[in-house]
Formats: structure tokens, sequence, C-alpha cells
């Protein structure tokens, strides 16, 4: 024991996958040895010159990265006019939402695109609550020549149904999943028997930083590419760190993939937003951190939304890709050790930043990034001027055009 | 260590079972049902009337609401459970009222991790022992994450391990180490009820895996006529029959899922027929 220890909180997983007690690999054993080969493929990937840049070109080629940090000068102005005298952050963007595709999710799909190739696998399967990443994975495979399934909660296919077009469009089979609520963790339920069946020829690209090991780490190092341009973009811009992070959490992979970067810079705060659904307080909200208690679905041990006899509860959410009652383990770490601070914002209040950002920045944010942009102008007042703010602004809201067009009351 | 020590008249009745049955020279029936499926009444009916329509060993399923390696007709009995108000603790209760009247016939727990950790693993260990559970089955648990389970064998609880086709020889060791009662072979590489198991494979699979262990072998995942049970039962040491006996159960039900007088008796009949299958009359 005398090697000093190394204080970076960036280390995780460890070898069983776990972020302190959380993570972990808890699955049937048919699965099992699939999960240790996956492992062993993205270790031995991504220590592989040759994948990385072959993955580095499709983003940048295909994507269109580096996505840009941007100045939101009029929302800016704007809150500081409620602030005191010397009040109100600078905020920027990230902007996620300009990515082929329209969110931070194809990110990581074309990681896991290459490495299912890499592993000789012709069957990919995807579960998606929103659509996007659905979306993504039909994309990356319908590039790649690859068959594409996905399992979407019926009740989701009915909210999304642009969505579900494109993906059919790029020849993905959509699977419509009745079972439960039918909603995201029913997709994902069903998205992991499909696997469980169809072992030898099938990889499962899970959207988020969740699930079992190694996806929470694997997804989350893809990423990373997001938090690792915002730091180089905003020591360009402002010569200095960040002073708040904001981003919002469902599994959470787009604040994973931004906050990572910035886990030792102890003086850049993490927020992570939860949807607040109608109320924390009330039955029907998706805020697992703040309303939940640790516990293992999805192949993980995490924060969820359950009952006191240990049965999940269904999340609820105007958003549907917030719309799930777990969340990625490391975010329940993060959590734990104070790391991060995980608030809510309701639906209401997301619909308001929704408009409020579609007006003064001439940007439709997708529903998700409208919770986190809610916290954004709860906080920028009661920070000083001279201080930043970056909000991941990880989808665009083309698709929520009708959600929202409902909640106020007009008819397309 | 002794108050880890379990009571010698709770141990191994598993271990008995199936030593008896070796020397009357046939493998176990253990036909499954799921707590509090369509009601408590009901299935705790159909738990004590199996071992007389000849259940060697009977597996009760803890309903749970993300069955993930189940098929649907499992997850509809969970549904159906949880509807009924069924819980890990409500399941434990209907093992203690069986064991009233039956201190013999091994009870297996099969379900999912989350009830366990809810209802907190060390007091969950005690009140299964006390209940008269003999062996869990958790299925979303396996060799990797097997420490968590480590209360239930201080409870001399018997954990019984999965082994499926996609174990490899090299695998098997890590899997076979640490669990007791018997291993449960998954048929088929895929979830519960939705295929048949392919008796080809098993003449293979199970004296593969008999080089690696001396515990009895029991087949799931698959299993559904009385043809394939006494198939399994002799290839093997066990047939496990869940799918096809919940779907009789859900068969009988009327409109509103509710337990017709002829439920109970419809399932216990299938078992019957099984159990002559196995038995080989």
């Amino acid at each position: 024991m005398n090697q000093p220890l190394t204080n970076s909180l960036r280390q995780g997983p460890d070898a069983r996958g776990r972020f302190g007690q959380f993570g972990g690999r808890y699955v049937a054993e048919t699965l099992m040895p699939l999960l240790l080969e996956v492992e062993q493929a993205y270790e031995s990937a991504k220590n592989d010159a040759a994948f990385m840049a072959e993955w580095r070109w499709l983003l940048k080629d295909y994507v269109g990265r580096p996505s840009p940090l941007w100045y939101c000068s009029r929302l800016t102005e704007h809150l500081r006019e409620g602030a005191g005298p010397g009040m109100g952050a600078k905020v920027y963007f990230k902007r996620e939402e300009l990515n082929h595709t329209g969110a931070h999710k194809i990110n990581a799909v074309l990681g896991q695109i290459l490495l299912a190739k890499r592993m000789g696998r012709k069957r990919i399967l995807a579960e998606t609550g929103a659509g996007q990443h659905g979306v993504a994975t039909a994309t990356a495979c319908a590039l790649f020549g690859l068959q594409c399934v996905v399992y979407m909660g019926a009740t989701d296919v009915e909210r999304q149904a642009p969505n579900v077009f494109r993906m059919k469009l790029m020849g993905a089979e959509v699977v419509p999943v009745t079972s439960g609520a039918g909603t995201l963790k029913d997709a994902m339920n069903e998205a992991l028997r499909d696997w469980v069946a169809n072992v030898h020829d099938t990889y499962y690209c899970i959207g988020t930083v969740a699930g079992p090991h190694p996806y929470p780490q694997m997804v989350r190092d893809f990423q990373c590419v997001v938090g690792e341009e915002t730091r180089e973009q905003i020591l360009e811009l402002e010569g200095r760190l960040p002073d708040a992070l904001v981003c919002a959490v469902g599994g959470g992979s787009s604040a994973m993939g931004l906050f990572h970067p910035f886990l030792d810079d102890k003086d850049v705060a993490l927020w992570g937003v939860e949807a607040a659904g109608r109320g924390m307080d009330t039955p029907e909200h998706a805020a697992s951190l703040n309303r939940g208690r640790p516990g293992v679905l999805h192949g993980n041990l995490t924060y969820l939304l359950q009952d006191r006899h240990g049965q999940i509860q269904e999340a609820h959410s105007i958003s549907a890709g917030l719309d799930y009652p777990g969340i990625g383990p490391e975010h329940s770490w993060l959590h734990e050790t104070g790391r991060a601070t995980y608030v809510g914002a309701t639906d209401t209040e997301a619909l308001e930043a929704f408009q409020l950002c579609s007006k003064l920045e001439g940007i439709i944010p997708a529903l998700e990034s409208s919770h986190g942009l809610a916290q954004v102008m709860k906080m920028a007042p009661t920070m000083r001027e001279d201080q930043t703010i970056i909000l991941n602004l990880s989808g665009r809201g083309d698709k929520d055009i009708f959600t929202v067009a409902k909640h106020l009351g007009v008819e397309l | 260590m002794s108050q880890n020590q379990a009571d010698p008249q709770q141990k191994g009745r598993i271990a008995a079972r199936f030593a008896q049955l070796k020397q009357e020279g046939r493998g176990a029936l253990m036909p499954f049902l799921e707590a509090y499926d369509p009601d408590p009444a009901t299935s705790l009916a159909i738990l004590r009337g199996m071992p007389g329509a000849g259940a060697d060993l009977i597996e009760v399923g803890v309903p749970f609401s993300d069955p993930m390696a189940d098929g649907p007709t499992v997850q509809l009995a969970g549904q159906r459970a949880l509807k009924a108000g069924g819980t890990l603790a409500g399941a434990l209760a209907m093992v203690r009222d069986f064991r009233k009247d039956d201190g013999d016939t091994p009870v297996i727990l099969m379900g999912y991790f989350n009830p366990i950790m809810s209802y907190g693993v060390e007091r969950f260990a005690v009140d299964a022992a006390a209940s008269g559970v003999d062996g869990l089955i958790v299925v979303d648990v396996p060799p990797e994450e097997a420490d968590v389970l480590e209360p239930a064998v201080a409870q001399g609880l018997d954990i019984i391990r999965l082994v499926a086709p996609t174990t490899d020889d090299a695998r098997l060791p890590k899997v076979l180490n640490g669990g007791s009662g018997f291993i449960y072979y998954v048929a088929i590489a895929g979830i519960t009820g939705t295929r048949s198991a392919d008796a080809g494979a098993l003449v293979e699979a199970i004296p593969r895996l008999r080089k690696f262990t001396d515990l009895p072998i029991a087949i799931g995942f698959g299993v559904r006529t009385p043809q394939q049970a006494a198939e399994a039962a002799k290839v093997a040491d066990g047939a496990v029959v869940a799918s096809a006996l919940i779907e009789t159960l859900a068969k009988s039900l009327d409109e509103n899922g509710r337990a017709r007088p002829n439920t109970v008796r419809l399932v216990l009949d299938q078992v019957r027929e099984l159990s002559h299958a196995v038995r080989g009359n």
C-alpha cells in the first residue's frame, strides 16, 4: 500500500463495473458470456488507433463535429433583466442538436456500431423512448448495411410518430412494445429478451449510460467527446473553465458525456436536471435520484423509482426521452458523493423554457434539453455576470412540436 | 459463527429428495407456480395440491414488475399476481402455510433480485429459512454478483445456479462454484416459454455438464409436454415445467381474469400427467 492513491474521480468503474456500490452486471447467465465478450471487444477496440480514427472520422465528416459552443447573448440579457446589479451569468449552449440526426445519441451509436462490426454481428437491437436513439441507430445501420430492430413502447410509438417514420425510412423495423406501460423501460426489457434469444448474431446498442457493465462506461466514453470539446471551446472563448455545467438527465448519457471530463475540476459545479413531471411530490415524475432509492433493474444497481415492495414504478414526463424510472449508475455515485447536484424541472417549466429558447435564440430545443434550460433560467440570475454557465443542448425540438402544440392548445 | 448455522432439520431437503429419487431410479418433476396468480387462495391451493399430484420439488415464482428473462406467459402471470397484491412477503407466507402440512417437499423460490434487495437481504434470508424455503434461484444474480446472496447461504439456503447454452467450458467452474442443491440447466438460449428444448442438444449438453459437477441437474426453459418432461428427467435428474402449466391456468380464468371453480383441478391434472410421464407409467 505504498503507492499514492490517485484521487481522480474519473477512474471508475472498477473491474466489476462498479462506481462505488452502483453499476455491476445483474443479468441472467445466458447474457453473461456475451457481456464479457462485449467488454473484451471494447477494451481492445478503444486501444486500437485505427478503430478510434475511424470513429473520429465519422464524427467529423458524417456527424459534423465539433459542435459549436454558442454564446446566448439575448438569453443572457433576458435573464439579467430580473437579476440584481452585477448579476446574471453568461449562458452558453453546447450545440449537440446540430449533430446529424439531431441529438447527442449518434456519438455513442457510431462507436457501438463500429464495435458490432468488429465483433462480426449483423443484426443490431436498440431501445428508444423519444426515438432519438432509435433514429441514430437506424441511421448508423443504414450507413453500414446492417439489420436494425428498434423496440419502442407502444405509448411512445404514438407520441413520437415522426421519429417512427424516420426509422422506417432508413430500413429499420420498429417493434411496438405493449407489455407494462409501453414506455422506455418496457422497450429495454424486450430488447434484452430479444438479445438473450439471438445471442449468436446480434448486438444490443444501448442508448444511455445504464444497463450492465460495460455499457455505462462505454457509452460514457463515447459521449465524452461532448465534454472534451466543450472544455477546449470555453477555454478559447473565456480563457478559463466554466462555473457551472447543466444537463437534463433521463438515463443520463448527455450529462455524463459533458460532466466526465470536468469531474476533477472541483470549481466547476455540475447540475443534473431530472424530469419532475407534474411535480416531484406528485406520483407523476421521473426523478429517480430525488425520489427513488437504490435497486437493481436492467442489469445495474442504481437509484430507481420503486414501491415499498421493490416493484418498479412507471415514470412520467412530458418528454419521452426522460421517461425512465432509473438512471445511469455513475450518476447515482456522483449524487451520493455530492460531486454533482441533481434537481428537477416540471413539465410546465420545460414548456416555458422551450418557448423562451425558440423566441430568444431562434433555436427550438428538444423537450429533454428544455428541462436543463429551465434550471439555467433559475440559476443564471443568481450568479455573477462574470461567471459562465453551459447548457448541453442535447437535442433539437422538431420531434416535439406536436406534443408542445397539444399542450398549448394549438391544432397543427 | 454459531448464529449462522442453519437448523439441521431445515437443511438438505433438496439433497434428501434427489437422493431418494436416485434410489427409486427416476428423475424429478419440478412444477412451477407464480405466487398469487391469479389470487392468493388459488395459488396456495395449487401449491398444496402439487405434491399429491406428483410434484417432487416445487418452484414458487416471486412476482416482479420487470422479469427480463421471462416470455409473455410468465410476464402475464406476474402481472396478474401483482394485481392480486403479490409480494415477496406474500410468497413467503404461502410457503409457511404450505409447510404446515408438508415437511418434505423442497420449495425453491425463483425470482429477481430487486424485491429481495428491497426487503433487505439479511432479513429475507432469515425469514425465507424460517418459512421453510429450501433454495433460491435469483435470475439476475450471476456468479459475478453472487456475494449479495451470502446472507442466504449463511441461513442454509441452497443457491441454485443457472447454466445456459452460452456458458462455455472455460466459464463453467466459475458458475458452478458456490452453487448447491442442484444445477438448473437453461435448455434454450432465450426466454421462458417461447420455444421447445431440442432433445438432441440436451443429450450432448448434460454429460458435458456432469464432467464438472456432482450436483443433480434439472432442465428448464422449453420443457412443455409430458414426453419432453420424461425425456428431460431421464437425460438429467429433473424437469422444470412452468409456462405450460401457467397457460392452463390462464386459459381457465373467466373474462375478468378470475379463477373458475375448476382452475385448481385443471392445473393439478396437468401436473399429474407430467408426473406419470416422468415416472414412466
